[in-house]
């Protein structure tokens, strides 16, 4: 038994050490951080928008932290700044993502400021970027004879819309897009 | 205190830490044991294969090729007392069979989730008229089967159905056990479907809701109360290596996961390092020292001979322990985060280097002389290929994390083939390995098709081989076509997409193996039960070896 009272308490120590570390530590650096001026909190459309982003698992394929010329070229790609902790003051959980299948989209909301743009590319990436191996998002839409009252209608490029009929984007496609043209930090970054 | 300070404090502490840990363990009255490693023997069993995989021509040409190695044979006059080892067996089967079950169930619902979302990733309009098939869902379905429902779950049943072995006593509260299997199982299926149809919490490895994910820490803890129950009773006079990983790993787990899932305490940024704290100490704190206890185990046990270096497997133990956990800020190289933290991951990930080789040398010692004993056991070709790419994965790990490399492969399809070198090349290795040993005992009955093993091993060896080789290029070049400004971006997407189509023929593989395993495993239930025509074949009982 004393064996397994040393067992125990070695691997509490281990156990605080490593959540003192990475855990406490940075917890008492950012838990005051104030929102950087120029960064606004999201509307309803937006965080209705922000919940498709996760629900869809776009963080999968996508990050959202441009990084410093030291870790790469995000920088001359048009994908912002490097971010810092205040950017993400809004974000809980901050959907930093470890993965770039697909572009960088901290500020895609500045890069790319059309709705139209977006709302075609999620019916057909392809149509919009060859060679592209983004998942095409025809449950966001609907395909009808004409657009109703209010509809929004999405104009495709030729070759991507159906033969006959138009295509409409339900809710939670245009809460999707603005909430991908929220992405937009491109203010300077706070003085630290 | 100044971010150095605290840097340089922590590094300093985790070897002051070290160092007092061993000094304690040689000093209470726990000297150095280089006999250490007999407790999992009978006396005079020593030198005595164990392989239940195998039918009795199997086992003798085993024992044969041993024997003849050091001459080192069975005492034929000595009849080792087998007693405690069979009643432990007889305790633990029930739980054994309701976790394997379980755990095998999920290989197959996570290699099928795989494999679309492998598919997707080169076929992106393939089934793309249902959300719940999106790729951003299957792939975040596959990784919760394959982690909280297979691995996890046979890597509990390995350690329940070991531990009235190594503990040399009945298993006890049983029943815990199935409740907490009962619980997991639950909190899997209703967590998969509601990522599948409703969303996730945005964190990964932690992307099922706390109210079902809660299910999981209370489930582990239940599956650990039989520890707790038998360590008193425990008839050995010192705790194997073994006992001491299970032991710490059910113990870690669901402190990992309740701090990880408590509501309302995380914010900002610290999200993100809470995040990678979990996502990487769940590898290091739970799956990897709980597939190393079996290896620990299963080696020894199939050779019949003795870990060679206990010293050295304990200082594994506790290198481990201390270096690990701090390993898994390197996912945010570059990121938003304190660098000073990023710097402390990679230092304690090179220093990981230790524990590795500390393994490495002690299995390669210990099976020097006996690798053609892989001729003859499944079990040992299983478990020893999991232990070498434990090695390799762990010195890929610690270079990943070293900036210049991580640069290149952070955000790209290296990393994946880098976690399937973790978590399958090593783990799921091991424990299939560990499936073919233990259900014999368990049901009662021999493997119904030995051939089978070897179809499983050659599908999934050869299914992972293109999986790892083709994703790490492919990774590598989409990596090196990110950092090179003059390249568009979707050079990087373009340059993958041949070995994304190879990594399907890999996974494709690997899922055909799952699908023979599981085949085999439910001929071998039908033969317990009576509905083979053929007859059931009973393994060669322990009082016999």
């Amino acid at each position: 038994m004393d064996n397994a009272y040393r067992l125990i308490a070695g691997a509490l120590t281990t156990m605080a050490l490593a959540t003192s570390a990475m855990v406490v530590l940075p917890y008492t650096e950012v838990h005051r951080l104030k929102a950087p001026e120029g960064l606004q909190p999201y509307s309803a459309s937006e965080l209705r928008g922000r919940q498709q982003y996760i629900n869809l698992g776009c963080m999968t394929c996508h990050s959202q932290q441009p990084r410093g010329t030291e870790s790469g070229v995000d920088g001359s790609r048009g994908w912002g700044r490097p971010s810092v902790p205040e950017d993400y003051v809004h974000d809980a959980p901050p959907l930093l993502g470890t993965m770039r299948t697909g572009p960088d989209l901290f500020n895609i909301g500045s890069r790319q400021p059309s709705i139209d743009w977006h709302l075609g590319h999620l019916y057909q990436p392809r149509a919009y970027v060859p060679g592209s191996n983004m998942p095409a998002f025809p449950f966001l839409f609907e395909h009808k004879a004409q657009a109703g009252e209010g509809e929004r209608l999405v104009s495709l490029p030729e070759g991507a819309a159906p033969r006959t009929g138009v295509v409409v984007a339900r809710p939670e496609a245009l809460d999707l897009v603005n909430y991908l043209l929220a992405l937009d930090r491109t203010y300077p970054a706070p003085q630290q | 205190m100044s971010i150095p300070a605290i840097l340089a404090s922590t590094y300093i502490i985790s070897i002051l830490g070290l160092f007092v840990f061993i000094a304690s363990l040689r000093k209470g009255g726990t000297q150095s044991r280089p006999d250490g490693g007999n407790v999992i023997f009978e006396p005079g069993e020593i030198g005595t294969v164990e392989d239940p995989s195998l039918d009795r021509p199997g086992r003798r040409a085993l024992q044969d090729s041993l024997s003849a190695t050091d001459g080192t044979g069975a005492d034929p006059n000595a009849r080792t007392d087998m007693s405690v080892r069979i009643e432990g067996d007889r305790s633990s089967r029930g739980v054994a069979l309701a976790l394997w079950g379980s755990a095998t169930f999920w290989l197959l619902v996570g290699s099928i989730f795989g494999l679309i979302s492998s598919i997707k990733l080169h076929h992106p309009d393939w089934l793309v008229n249902e959300a719940w098939l999106t790729f951003g869902r299957t792939r975040i379905v596959h990784l919760n089967a394959v982690a909280y429902g297979w691995t996890a779950m046979a890597a509990l049943a390995t350690a329940t159905w070991m531990l009235p072995r190594l503990l040399r006593t009945p298993l006890r509260g049983a029943g815990f056990s199935y409740l907490g299997t009962v619980l997991w199982n639950i909190g899997l299926a209703a967590g998969l479907i509601y990522i599948a149809t409703s969303g996730n919490e945005a964190l990964e490895w932690l992307e099922i809701p706390w109210r079902i994910g809660v299910l999981f820490a209370i489930g582990g803890a239940l599956i650990g109360v039989p520890l707790l129950k038998m360590l008193p009773r425990a008839r050995v006079d010192h705790l194997y290596v073994s006992v001491w990983y299970i032991g710490a790993a059910l113990f870690w787990f669901p402190i990992l996961y309740l701090v990880a899932k408590m509501p309302g305490l995380h914010t900002g940024i610290e999200y993100a390092t809470m995040n990678w704290w979990y996502g990487h100490n769940v590898l290091g704190y739970f799956f990897t020292p709980m597939a190393l206890a079996a290896v620990y185990y299963l080696v020894p046990k199939v050779i019949g001979r003795p870990i060679r270096s206990y010293d050295l497997s304990l200082l594994g133990f506790w290198t481990l322990a201390f270096f690990y956990g701090q390993v898994g800020a390197h996912h945010l190289i570059g990121g938003p985060v304190p660098s000073w933290l990023v710097t402390l991951s990679i230092v304690q990930s090179v220093m990981m280097v230790i524990p590795v080789i500390a393994f490495s040398v002690n299995q390669h010692q210990t099976m020097r002389g006996h690798f053609g004993a892989l001729a003859h056991s499944q079990v040992l070709r299983f478990v020893l290929f999991g232990a070498v790419m434990y090695t390799v994965s762990s010195v890929q790990g610690s270079m990943q994390a070293l900036r210049f490399i991580n640069n290149t492969t952070h955000f790209t399809h290296f990393t994946v083939a880098h976690a399937h070198l973790g978590m399958y090349g090593f783990v799921a290795m091991v424990l299939f390995g560990a499936a073919y040993f233990i259900m014999p005992r368990v049901l009662d009955v021999e493997w119904p098709r030995p051939r089978l093993i070897s179809l499983h091993f050659y599908l999934v060896v050869g299914g992972f081989a293109v999986y790892l080789m083709l994703l790490s290029v492919g990774g590598w070049l989409q990596g090196t076509a990110l950092l090179d400004a003059s390249r568009p971006f979707i050079d990087s997407v373009t340059v993958t997409w041949p070995y994304l189509q190879g990594r399907s023929l890999g996974g494709l593989l690997m899922t055909l193996g799952h699908f023979v395993f599981a085949w085999h495993l439910c001929l071998m239930i039908g033969a317990r039960l009576g509905l083979s025509r053929r007859r059931a074949v009973k393994p060669l009982p322990l009082s016999e070896i």
